[in-house]
């Protein structure tokens, strides 16, 4: 359903994404995981039209997201890492303009709407506008959305990302139900082990932009000697804290401490 | 079409709720109405010119559609940094069609605040000469809304942060407000002057505008229509063109 070829992407020098190369079947789930900027986003941006690729090749369900665009974007549903409502319209708008871009006729969006704002325990709040939301209902709002239309690919970028417990459990319930029975194929990265070996078929470990590992969670772990998956993660990337590249704003803090020297 | 829609009424939505914008944004046009237009009177009656309250109106309505359509295109830097951009990239519907929704949303927007304009004109005492001619001045308007609603899509994507704002006011917004004949008239002005006011396209929304409220213009009737439209074209375009290569 996703194959990527030798797949670059470089921001000026820095290669965020160097040379990966995976396969994700029909009907699985895959789990890519790895350290704070190993390149998971970047990849996913990439897959979801988001982002050019430098070089390499990828196919999504037979398309070329770099040249056919419009119709890759036919075929996946994605939750962003980062915020994506508009926080001046309320919660129902933004489900409902949703359903609209992505053509859910009108009884069903109502419909699906209903179902998932009420199984995100939103549905009182419906009429509320986003920018009185906490946090975490936000992000139950974006998973809530994602939701709304069936894909055939679904692109989950760190979605338990500030959820409490229940919520990150409907969510991969909802997640799993999704893929036994309609055979969603569903791309996911999460920063917590446990969930990744709970939900996924099979894992892609990225560290600096390159895959270091790939495998079912079991293989994972006999390949590294260990008995869960945060111990063979730990040993795979190793234990030391990433050290975030400089942002702009801290580049231009670096720049201004050199001037006054 | 229902996407177009959608985000027509998305843009619409966003400008009835924030009352204390609207309310914000018709302050500059009144200021210049009022302390232009009964400060600048005297003199510009002594030159032989006529009312300057009757002469700038159409100059101010003209600015306040220029600032608003051109903002709300420049709205795309809020959604880029609220995320909003995103949903809308990724959603299976053409980018074109994305666009144009904006576009027209704050076309419409603007237009809407260019007839909030035209009443507080009409209260401080601004009469056109002939009534029946109004809805010909709203359609002026909306077609400079479009020109400027498709040049601030074009701004709008290229930017990137609030720092490229700043800059695009400072060295796009004003000038052309400033160069497009809403403050003075365009006859017997110096070359270089002259010309800046003719590449404006501007000039042809508020001249058109004079022709239909007062009935005297600077350029034929026919010329600012011609130059409008093909402006609309070139910017909306442009628009397109820029929209379509936004990396999020
Ligand atoms: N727009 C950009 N401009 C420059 N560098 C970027 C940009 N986006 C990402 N990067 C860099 O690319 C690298 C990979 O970032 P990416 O967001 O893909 O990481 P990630 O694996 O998703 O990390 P996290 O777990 O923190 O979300 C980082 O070093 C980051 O600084
Ligand atoms: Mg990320």
């Amino acid at each position: 359903m996703i194959t990527v070829t030798n797949l670059v992407r470089k921001f000026g020098d820095v290669a965020a994404v160097d040379d990966v190369s995976f396969d994700v079947a029909a009907g699985e789930i895959f789990a890519f995981l790895g350290p704070n900027g190993a390149g998971k986003t970047t990849t996913i941006k990439i897959l979801t039209t988001l982002l050019k690729p430098t070089s390499g090749a990828i196919e999504i369900d037979g398309l070329d997201p770099a040249t056919q665009a419009n119709e890759t974007r036919k075929r996946f549903g994605i939750v962003f890492q980062d915020p994506s409502l508009d926080q001046e319209l309320t919660a129902f708008e933004n489900m409902d303009l949703h359903g609209v871009l992505y053509h859910v006729p009108r009884k069903l969006r109502h419909e699906r709407t209903e179902m998932l704002l009420k199984l995100f325990e939103l549905w009182d709040r419906k009429d509320d506008y986003v920018k009185k939301f906490s946090g975490g209902m936000k992000r139950r709002l974006e998973i809530a959305r994602g939701f709304l239309h069936t894909p055939k690919i679904l692109f989950l970028d760190e979605p338990t990302l500030g959820l409490d417990p229940q919520s990150r459990n409907q969510l991969w319930t909802h997640v799993k139900n999704l893929n036994a029975s309609e055979g969603v194929t569903v791309f996911l990265t999460t920063h917590y082990m446990d969930e990744a070996e709970r939900v996924a078929d099979r894992i892609a470990v990225i560290d600096h932009g390159k895959i270091i590992a790939q495998g079912s969670p079991d293989e994972l772990k006999r390949q590294t000697e260990t008995d869960s998956l945060e111990a063979a993660f730990l040993i795979l990337t190793g234990s030391s804290i990433r050290e975030e590249k400089a942002d702009s704003a801290d580049q231009i803090r670096q720049m201004a401490k050199m001037w006054r020297r | 079409m229902n996407a177009i829609y959608i985000l027509w009424l998305r843009e619409l939505k966003r400008y009835t709720r924030s009352r204390a914008m609207v309310v914000a944004s018709l302050g500059q046009p009144l200021l210049y109405l009022l302390v232009l237009g009964f400060g600048l009177g005297p003199v510009f009656q002594k030159a032989g010119n006529g009312s300057y309250l009757q002469f700038v109106a159409p100059g101010v309505i003209g600015m306040s559609v220029l600032f608003t359509s051109v903002f709300s295109g420049i709205g795309l830097l809020w959604d880029r940094q609220f995320g909003f951009l995103k949903e809308t990239l990724v959603a299976p519907v053409p980018r074109i069609t994305v666009m144009i929704g904006k576009t027209l949303g704050g076309a419409t927007v603007a237009t809407i605040q260019g007839l909030l304009v035209l009443i507080i004109c009409l209260i401080a005492g601004f009469r056109p000469a002939n009534w029946l001619m109004l809805p010909v001045a709203v359609f002026f308007m909306i077609l400079t809304a479009i020109v400027f609603a498709g040049l601030g899509m074009a701004i709008g994507s290229q930017l990137q942060d609030m720092q490229g704002f700043q800059l695009i006011m400072n060295f796009v917004v004003m000038p052309i407000y400033f160069l497009s004949g809403a403050l003075f008239p365009l006859n017997d002005l110096p070359g270089v002057l002259s010309f800046l006011t003719r590449i404006d396209p501007l000039s042809y929304g508020i001249d058109a505008l004079r022709n239909v409220l007062l009935g005297a213009s600077h350029f034929s009737p026919l010329l600012s229509l011609g130059v409008l439209c093909i402006s609309a074209c070139l910017f909306v375009g442009l628009g397109s063109y820029s929209f379509s290569k936004i990396e999020a």
